[in-house]
């Protein structure tokens, strides 16, 4: 306390640190909480599948076909009712999630280290290599992720590897896009220029001075991105494309499901269901996280 | 209070106050500040960042956020009301009778339409006037302000005009309608020297013609010494000294006052290459309760007393007012250190 | 040319220093050249402070820029104590010329501490181990006015005048010959402002720096430098000892940019600087001298003709009132 007073410098510095404020921020942002923690359970879920799952998700019993769920007069030996080829309906839907969140964050994670290579470096490198990678971007932007997905699932066949591979392959431009930006206005701070007058070298500016700036931004589209090859290959799968059966997929389950819609509603609305659960806890997450990173960057 | 010979003044602020709600309490950014403006006089408002002095500014306007808080026992323009006013009465005095020039051009001019139509803009919102009146209103205030080809630029869009004359398109933008109070808030910082010059002699010469009022906010002395015919210097939310510029400038009573004119190098009157005089410290935090002279953390007069009220005094026979717990701004047996 | 009076060899000296830059206008526009510095000569003495103003565009941020090697000069060399530095090499460059920026806010970097900021010069020359680092830079900050504790902190928690401190500290731990000074107060505070302006003073004698100082409030260069070149549209127009400048100010436009300082000194008003309103195009400066266009006694000649540089007592003016004919081209010395 003593010294407080006698150094008028030192007086003033007692704001919190970036972390401590960003930790206040994300405590205090219910969206991004619930967002997580849903996401968190579903994680939880899908690690522990063949601990939750009451059944095996592949063993047939065509005795025990189309029955009901426990809410729609069932029975508790499956919760959630049984499939067209007696498969227990909720333990399919507990190993799905492994493969939704397995496709969604590995489709994000190889898309994302693609974009961001590109998007870093035409913005701080700019010129040539920014117009190749602005082409690349719009001839990315040019085609139909769904008919390209399509015709080449259709070409390759369709597994859980070639699903990944191709959403991974297709939806960078986002990264790229935001990270070119973000990378633009990283560049032009004078602590760039600073850390360029003292020596250092390419790679460690881009490194420890771009990186950590816009990394923030980065996560976002990793989880918006996530949401969005979840959904792409519910789709696929829907569309007979995707993950093949009898590999439990949320897609495929709402597409097996269809044609008993009219009669028994809940085998497309439970898969359905969770899938819109999914998704909407990862863009909570994703929309909390650019709310409470986003003041800093203003600063 | 005003002396009844003299004519009422255009504008009357006394005891406005401004809260702004933060985290963890409330903000008092400005306390309780008295000043008047005559018709045609310039009133420099000086300050450094965090003193409330653009905060002040935007609060005669009308133009704070919803969340802030501004009260004031008074605060009359011409004798309108403005503590009360609704949205309705500030609207039509905004842009009309009171206008305001901002610091950054680029930002307060919208980049989506002509110079033409933003100059006219105010003008056919507030007078029944023709759209070809009013444009050669605005050609006969372009070339009032300096710009030669006046007629062509009022198809040119404000990125195609450097910031010398944005900064004069602003200022032709003020005029259109003759307000009697212009608010201008750091019009020249951004500028070169040498237009800042030229910007601030067409100010001066705009507001004697036109016998136009002035409140120019502003971290500049230089700038300040020239312009003004009164000063108010603002130190963390309150006006501690306020009076001619002549008596601030020359016989500076507040240490605040005193030690910022020490900071500066004056040429002329400071050594090359000697130091300058510093003011030790950082602005106190103005959230939560804040009692006695704000300056005292950083002030060289500094006594017990300072954590009390501290009273207004009036050194001379004119405006000349300060608020000091000293009775000429120094401690007992204190000097005047130049 | 720069009179050069001492025999040693100047700390810092550019010839000939020109930048040129390809300017596109408009989405199909062709490319036109801009010369940004135009065939500049200097020369610095050990712990000289050269003040360098100039309005906006002038090519002084472009200056700065090629001696802190963050970009190549289309001709000409700059060479620090007699040896030629070539821009590619960088790392020998930076432990010579350092930089301190105008903006505190945006030269440090918001996810770094103090330290890591401060200490990054000696990781990236490999100087000493993470102990003896710290402890140089507890050193450097005890010398800038700050205390050991912020070490640990973020710019963020930190004011103005704080964080140019640490700007200070991080251009000097290197310990370089020349720091480059580029608008360092002119984000302040008054109050803050004299403080930094102090400090620099103090460590300019402590240490023997060389400053090249950009600004463009005049009085604070008249207080600081010891020389002082005026550049317009990339040409140092005029170039001298400080109190030759201020007290006898030769170029017309020294004489304007002197006339534009504005003292604080009440009932004066404001003066007139008898300078036209617009800074000329940079792609398409006018012919003749460049700075006829504003000048207040602009001859015939001078619409025509370029000047060249003349010798004065301290230094040099480029103006067709001191003679300036071609009579030496000064195409590299």
């Amino acid at each position: 306390m003593s010294d407080m007073t006698t150094d008028p410098l030192l007086a003033q510095i007692t704001g919190p640190t970036p972390g401590q404020l960003l930790r206040r921020r994300i405590f205090g942002h219910q969206g991004l909480l619930i967002g997580a923690v849903v996401l968190a359970l579903l994680v939880l879920v899908a690690l522990f599948a063949p601990v939750l799952a009451p059944h095996d998700p592949y063993a047939q019993n065509l005795l025990e076909r189309m029955q009901p769920p426990v809410f729609l007069g069932g029975t508790w030996n499956h919760p959630l009712g049984t499939d067209h080829l007696g498969r227990d309906y909720l333990s399919r839907l507990i190993y799905g999630a492994r493969v939704s969140l397995l496709i969604g964050t590995i489709a994000a994670l190889i898309s994302g280290l693609i974009g961001t290579a590109m998007g870093v470096a035409a913005g701080y490198f700019g010129g040539r290599v920014d117009a190749v990678v602005t082409f690349l971007i719009n001839v990315r932007l040019a085609m139909p992720v769904v008919l390209v997905a399509l015709a080449v699932v259709a070409i390759m066949g369709g597994s859980l590897q070639v699903v990944i591979v191709v959403l991974g392959l297709l939806l960078w431009d986002r990264f790229a896009v935001v990270m070119r930006s973000s990378t633009l206005q990283v560049r032009g701070r004078e602590y760039v220029a600073a850390a360029r007058a003292v020596g250092c070298s390419t790679p460690r500016i881009l490194l420890s001075e771009i990186m950590p700036n816009i990394v923030n931004n980065l996560i976002v589209v990793v989880t918006l991105e996530m949401a969005h090859a979840i959904l792409l290959e519910a789709a696929l799968s829907f569309l007979g494309l995707g993950v093949q059966p009898p590999t439990p997929s949320w897609g495929l389950m709402v597409s097996e499901g269809k044609n008993m819609m009219l009669f028994e509603p809940w085998m497309v609305l439970i898969p359905g269901a969770v899938l819109f659960v999914l998704v909407l806890a990862i863009n909570l997450m994703g929309d909390g996280l650019r709310d409470v990173t986003a003041p800093e960057n203003r600063s | 209070m005003p002396d009844p010979l003299l004519p009422e003044p255009l504008l009357t602020v006394r005891g406005l106050t401004i809260d702004i709600p933060v985290g963890g309490g409330t903000l008092h950014a400005v306390r309780g500040i008295d000043f008047d403006v005559n018709r045609g006089e310039t009133l420099c408002i000086v300050g450094e960042s965090g003193s409330g002095k653009s905060l002040t500014s935007l609060a005669l306007m009308g133009l704070l956020g919803g969340r802030i808080d501004r009260r004031a026992a008074r605060m009359e323009f011409d004798g309108i009301d403005l503590t009360g006013a609704n949205k309705r009465t500030m609207r039509a005095l905004r842009g009309d009778r009171m206008s305001m020039i901002f610091q950054e051009p680029m930002t307060s001019l919208n980049p989506a339409y002509s110079i033409g139509d933003q100059l006219t803009e105010a003008l056919l919102l507030h007078r029944d006037i023709s759209r070809d009146a009013a444009r050669a209103r605005a050609v006969e205030l372009l070339e009032k302000v300096g710009i030669t080809a006046a007629a062509s630029r009022l198809g040119q869009y404000p990125h195609q005009l450097s910031g010398g004359l944005r900064q004069r398109v602003m200022i032709a933008m003020a005029l259109m309608c003759e307000p009697e109070l212009i608010i201008a808030d750091e019009p020249t910082t951004a500028l070169d020297v040498t237009i800042q010059a030229q910007i601030l002699r067409l100010l001066v010469e705009l507001g004697r013609e036109m016998n136009m009022a002035m409140i120019l906010i502003t971290h500049d002395l230089g700038v300040v010494a020239r312009v003004a015919d009164k000063v108010a210097v603002m130190y963390a939310g309150e006006l501690v000294e306020t009076g001619s510029a002549d008596e601030v400038f020359n016989a500076p009573m507040h240490p605040y006052t005193r030690g910022l004119l020490r900071c500066i190098p004056q040429p002329g009157k400071t050594e090359r290459g000697a130091r300058l005089g510093t003011i030790p410290g950082i602005v106190p935090s103005l959230v939560g309760k804040v009692s006695g002279c704000p300056f005292r953390t950083r002030c060289d007069q500094v006594v017990d007393a300072c954590r009390q009220d501290v009273p207004h005094r009036h050194p001379g026979a004119g405006e000349h007012a300060f608020r000091c717990v000293h009775e000429n701004g120094l401690r007992a047996g204190g000097e005047v250190v130049t | 040319m720069t009179a050069t009076s001492k025999a040693e060899t100047p700390v810092l000296e550019l010839r000939g220093v020109t930048k040129t830059y390809s300017v596109k206008q408009g989405l199909f526009g062709t490319a036109k050249p801009l010369t940004a510095v135009n065939d500049v000569s200097l020369s610095l003495g050990r712990g000289q402070v050269l003040g360098l103003v100039g309005e906006s565009g002038c090519g002084k941020s472009t200056l700065a820029k090629i001696l802190l090697g963050l970009e190549a000069p289309t001709q000409g060399e700059v060479r620090v104590d007699g040896e030629r530095i070539d821009a590619a090499d960088r790392r020998k460059l930076a432990r010579r010329i350092q930089p301190i920026f105008q903006d505190p806010y945006s030269s440090l970097n918001p996810r770094k501490s103090i330290e890591d900021i401060v200490s990054l010069p000696l990781l990236v020359h490999d100087v000493g181990d993470s102990a003896s680092r710290s402890k140089a830079v507890r050193e450097i900050l005890d010398i800038v006015g700050l205390p050991a504790r912020v070490m640990q902190t973020y710019p963020s928690q930190m004011s103005g005048g704080q964080r140019q401190r640490v700007a200070i500290a991080r251009a000097l731990i290197m310990k370089p010959e020349i720091v480059i000074c580029d608008e360092p107060t002119s984000a302040l505070d008054v109050s803050v402002q004299s403080q930094i302006l102090n400090l620099l003073g103090d460590l300019r004698a402590e240490f023997g720096l060389t400053y090249l100082f950009i600004s463009h409030d005049l009085a604070v260069v008249e207080h600081l430098a010891t020389r002082v070149a005026v550049m317009y549209l990339g040409r140092i127009v005029e170039e001298t000892q400080v109190a030759d400048l201020f007290d006898t100010p030769r170029h017309p436009y020294t004489q304007a940019l002197l006339k534009s300082v504005l003292t604080p000194d009440p009932g004066q008003g404001v003066p007139d600087t008898e300078l036209g309103m617009e800074y000329p195009n940079p792609i398409a400066p006018p012919p003749g001298c460049h700075f006829h266009p504003r000048c207040p006694v602009a001859m015939d000649k001078c619409r025509t003709d370029r000047p060249y540089p003349v010798a004065t007592p301290d230094g040099h003016v480029e103006c067709h009132l001191f003679g300036g004919e071609q009579t030496q081209p000064t195409k590299s010395a």
